[in-house]
């Protein structure tokens, strides 16, 4: 009984870590590109969302619609202001752009919001199951956070198998060249996606502040590098490599602190992951070849 | 010219080696006592750092009123160190530059290590209201006004073992916290004489102190009836809202850095209901002086005074009664105030709002008796 508690838990976390891969995978996947500002995108949809609930009193649903909003302009603004100029630019420039977007965001935030933390609202409302008895509880918040995941993640498959949109991006992460010479708009794909990532990433920061209610510039970070990681895991630029990754890791480090030590789950995580890549350097569902979105 | 610019040059070596002089030598001849406050004014920590420098300010227009040290006023200057060692040296060496004579602070342990390093080699008398670790008082120069961190642990485990609180008691610690660390360390080996059992140790980190659902799992699997939570209050905050939602409710039993808890912004303060905590100072105690410092406090800051509040009005009648007992005068040296200060600190009694009739080791630890507060209806209120 306790292991299931501690899968539940695990499966909870990586579904959040999950969510937030799919951002890093989808970037990388179409742009080449690692965007590390992706982790503090989060921070801002949960500053946004903690603002108008606590602040300006309006309800969870329309709150989590203007962040979601507010971080695909921000996603989109990023892109257009810091990305777009260096797409001729080295690999390792865009890099460094994307390290500096990430420390801006941050200290723009400490510098709004204060570094004081702040306790998040749960924004769900949903009670508890109790199953077994009473003997094993899982809260609404995990449920919920395990049913997004699901959905964010068929919806995304259904929308790059079925749309225009999403062949439009799939032809780019193969070739961007030949995709502009099929009339493809490489540089509206390239926008979309990351409009799709940030706003995923409000999604999976107001999950994220639910589950572990505490709120500070610098929140995005650890997920961020967490879900990287996760992405890496998967296999960088697969859809569903970001949600076995994400999955995974979440169990790795949960099962890790319950019955190895509390303080080195990182270092587990992070070992787990060095001997994936040692044993399949492209990661659990990565192609050798060529990364798909 | 070749004479002129030899002219010159010794010209500019004398200026220099007159301003170098000027630098090195002992600052003195000031008509007022300069004491410098230093703590998280900003930042995860700045509950504290501000409780403890507004009360500070409160004890110095205090005795400012009432005619000062020995007839001197006080200057008191806070300066932020967001709970940063680094800013912390920084904001010494601004009050350093103003011409400091005593320190109050700095308020978190971590900076105040680093901090009291620079106080011993410039001579400069340091009482921190609330770092509570007892490697800050390593040095002659510093002094304690809360309890050190093994008073904490081992006052607690006693306080739950008497108080017969609970049989199964769990610790949650933040591994690499040396605060925290050192309550949980004296917690346990003395919780070893005591009538209770500990059935789970369990840790964090600073990197992961956002998910706790594993330790209050185990706490809950062995049946913990109360969680020791020797840690500060943000991360308590965390860990009473990921209890409520698993649906475990344990006693919750805190020292000093859970004090706080009720300030964090949008933090729903009915889950601290039934929260221990052990501070040596409760707003709602009814002795005059106690009552007098809270009202002050709420008009001036309009809220509460929490414990590290009185911590800092208390060092600076501290400062007073030592520098009374050696009967000193601002315009001595740094050196001289330092060593007749620290030697007076052995010999005075001080009746402060956090302990009647403190006293004080040479090795700069205090000596009172521990007090536990629980809250009930979001505030805090005495335990008998």
């Amino acid at each position: 009984m306790e292991l299931v508690k501690y899968l539940i838990n695990g499966i909870s976390l990586g579904s959040i870590y999950a969510i937030i891969a799919l951002g890093y995978t989808m970037v990388y996947g179409i742009a080449k590109m690692l965007n590390f500002a992706h982790g503090d995108i989060i921070m801002v949809g949960c500053y946004v969302v903690f603002i108008c609930m606590s602040n300006l009193g309006i309800g969870a649903i329309p709150s989590i619609i203007l962040s979601v909003v507010i971080c695909i302009a921000l996603g989109m603004t990023i892109e257009k202001i810091a990305y777009k100029p260096l797409r001729k630019a080295t690999s390792l420039a865009v890099l460094i752009t994307a390290i500096g977007v990430s420390y801006f965001l941050q200290n723009s935030a400490l510098l709004v919001f204060g570094a004081n933390t702040k306790s998040f609202t749960n924004v769900v409302t949903l009670p508890s199951l109790t199953l077994a008895g009473g003997e094993l509880i899982i809260s609404g918040t995990t449920i919920v956070t395990v049913v997004c995941c699901i959905v964010i993640m068929l919806a995304l498959t259904l929308f790059i198998k079925k749309t225009k949109a999403g062949q439009a991006m799939l032809a780019v992460s193969e070739d961007k060249d030949a995709a502009q010479l099929m009339g493809i708009n490489v540089n509206g794909t390239i926008s979309l996606t990351f409009a799709i990532g940030s706003g995923l990433a409000a999604i999976a920061g107001v999950l994220f502040c639910s589950a572990y209610p505490t709120l500070t510039p610098f929140i995005g970070s650890m997920p961020g590098i967490k879900a990287f990681t996760a992405a890496v895991f998967g296999g960088i630029g697969s859809i569903p490599g970001a949600l076995i990754g994400g999955i995974l890791l979440g169990i790795i480090e949960i099962l890790g602190k319950a019955y190895i030590s509390t303080q080195l789950s990182d270092a587990i995580a992070f070992a787990v992951l060095i001997i994936v890549l040692l044993v399949k350097p492209s990661g659990m569902l990565g192609e050798n070849i060529r990364e798909k979105v | 010219m070749k004479v002129m610019k030899k002219v010159l040059a010794v010209a500019l070596m004398a200026a220099m080696v007159v301003s170098m002089t000027a630098c090195g030598g002992a600052k003195g001849g000031s008509s007022t006592w300069k004491i410098g406050g230093i703590g998280p004014l900003t930042g995860g920590a700045a509950l504290y750092g501000n409780a403890a420098l507004n009360g500070a300010q409160i004890a110095v227009d205090e005795i400012n009123e009432a005619g000062g040290i020995n007839g001197y006023k006080i200057e008191f200057k806070a300066e932020d160190d967001q709970h940063d060692a680094e800013k912390s040296v920084n904001a010494y060496n601004s009050l350093k530059d103003w011409g400091m004579q005593a320190l109050c602070g700095t308020v978190t342990t971590t900076p105040c290590l680093a901090v009291a390093e620079l106080s011993a080699e410039d001579n400069i008398f340091e009482v921190t209201p609330s770092a509570s670790n007892p490697d800050v008082v390593s040095h002659d120069n510093c002094f304690q006004v809360c309890f050190t961190d093994p008073n904490q642990g081992s006052a607690s485990a006693k306080y739950i073992g008497e108080k017969k609180l609970a049989s199964k008691v769990a610790v949650i610690y933040n591994s690499s916290d040396s605060y925290s660390q050192g309550v949980e360390e004296t917690f346990v080996k003395e919780a070893a004489n005591q009538s209770f059992e500990i059935v789970v140790e369990t840790a964090f980190t600073d990197d992961s102190k956002t998910d706790f659902s594993t330790q209050l799992q185990q706490c809950q699997d062995a049946g913990a009836e109360l969680v020791f939570c020797p840690f500060y209050y943000e991360v308590a905050a965390v860990i009473l809202t990921q209890a409520d939602q698993m649906g475990y409710k344990p006693i919750f039993f805190g020292v000093d850095g859970m004090d706080g808890i009720l300030g964090v912004e949008n933090f729903d303060t009915k889950l601290a209901e039934g929260v221990y905590l052990l501070t040596p100072f409760a707003a709602d105690a009814t002795d005059e002086r106690t009552q007098k410092f809270v009202k002050t406090y709420q008009d001036k800051y309009g809220e509460t005074p929490i414990q590290f509040a009185a911590d800092g009005y208390d060092v600076i009648y501290v400062i007073k009664a030592a520098a009374e007992k050696a009967n000193l005068k601002p315009d001595q040296t740094n050196e001289e105030l330092c060593k007749a200060l620290s030697q007076a600190m052995t010999q005075v009694s001080v009746d402060g709002l956090t302990g009647n009739g403190m006293t004080w080791a040479a090795s700069g630890e205090v000596s009172k008796a521990p007090m536990a507060v629980i809250i009930k209806d979001g505030v805090y209120v005495s335990v008998e």
